[in-house]
């Protein structure tokens, strides 16, 4: 059911993410922030978030990049389960549209 | 338990409900798609339990081969989930008064989604123990629930992409960005990061794009910032820009002047 190799690798997955994880907490609570590492810090949510999906928004297809676009605007307005239902509809629009 | 410990929990199942279910074709697919790649359904629920991070497990499909390369699957996994250690180190302040084993066990189910909206909540009101409860330990039993399920119901599915559920993660990302875009230098950040990111992935290939990308975003935020920081005229990029007008105690802390800087839509 659960193969040895199998299980190594899982575990040691979770190891590298529980680090990667616990890591940043425990180094940030021996800084001291300046403004140029606070202007860092506070720049961190939105350059992560940002890099994450920027392959399949911008470098997949004209009609995941269509996609994107209409989600952002629709991002703008709505809830982010609206957002979401609207970005599935549109992709799904452009890819039947575009080939 | 308190009702103010009860509204927080609420307030955190509330909030972490749109990725909850944004979460449940992803997780799907990734169960069906493990399970074509040779893992056991039981596995999969051990690794989307104790790893419990879908970028990394995605990423570790395309590698997975018998016998398992357990040093490029580390790998891969540690270079996508340095994310993590940037999140960890802007979430620290935010949780210090948190008690140590929910510090310790709490971060270790902190996800891009449950951490981003406890950002979020931090900009209004200070986090607690419950609100952080109340939003991960759903999420994670969601995510592992429904990759099992995928996995046992694996080829039931059909095509993901007939309904969207491929692009479901991008879109529900897109809001989580655009729920910062009053943040200070927004744009240049988000304009760095996606063109860091997309030229990593298109130059080097998939698990580079996440560091590239942040490091370009972080990196556009600090060249923009003022060296002696007033937040609302660094909030112009414009005038971010301008030494001058950014060094100017005078009008840095002048409130009228701040506040139509700080002024937008």
């Amino acid at each position: 059911m659960v193969d040895g190799q199998t299980l190594a690798a899982i575990l040691a997955m979770a190891a590298v993410t529980y680090a990667t994880r616990i890591g940043g907490v425990l180094i940030a609570d021996r800084l001291v922030l300046g403004p140029r590492l606070k202007a860092a810090f506070d720049a961190i949510p939105l350059a992560v978030l940002t890099a994450v999906i920027a392959p399949m928004a911008l470098a997949t297809g004209p009609a995941e990049t269509l996609a994107a676009a209409v989600t952002a605007l629709a991002a703008l307005r709505l809830p982010l389960i609206g957002t979401v239902a609207v970005g599935a509809a549109a992709v799904v629009l452009f890819r039947a549209v575009l080939g | 338990m308190t009702a103010d410990t009860l509204a927080e929990a609420r307030a955190g199942l509330r909030d972490i409900l749109p990725p909850l279910l944004a979460a449940v074709p992803i997780g799907l697919l990734f169960g069906a798609l493990a399970v074509g790649r040779g893992l056991h359904p039981a596995e999969v629920a051990l690794m989307s339990a104790l790893v419990f991070a879908g970028g990394a497990q995605f990423a570790v499909l395309d590698l997975w081969a018998a016998p398992v390369p357990i040093g490029a699957v580390a790998f891969s996994t540690g270079l996508i989930n340095a994310r993590h250690l940037l999140m960890g180190a802007s979430l620290a302040p935010k949780i210090a008064g948190f008690p140590r084993l929910v510090r310790f066990v709490g971060v270790g189910v902190m996800a891009d989604e449950n951490w981003a909206l406890a950002e979020r909540r931090a900009r209004e009101r200070p986090l607690t123990p419950a609100y952080w409860i109340g939003m991960a330990v759903p999420f994670w039993v969601n995510w592992v629930l429904f990759t099992t399920l995928g996995a046992l119901a694996g080829s039931l599915l059909g095509d993901p992409k007939r309904i969207g559920a491929d692009f479901a993660f991008t879109a529900l990302f897109i809001g989580l960005v655009a729920g910062f875009r009053a943040a200070p230098r927004a744009g240049a950040v988000i304009a760095a990061s996606a063109a860091a990111a997309a030229l990593a992935h298109l130059a080097v290939g998939s698990p580079w794009h996440v560091v590239s990308g942040a490091t370009a975003g972080i990196a556009a935020a600090v060249l923009l910032a003022p060296a002696a920081g007033n937040p609302a005229i660094a909030g112009n990029p414009a005038q971010a820009g301008d030494p001058v007008q950014a060094g100017n105690p005078v009008q840095a802390g002048n409130p009228a002047i701040a506040g139509k800087t700080e002024a937008r839509p």
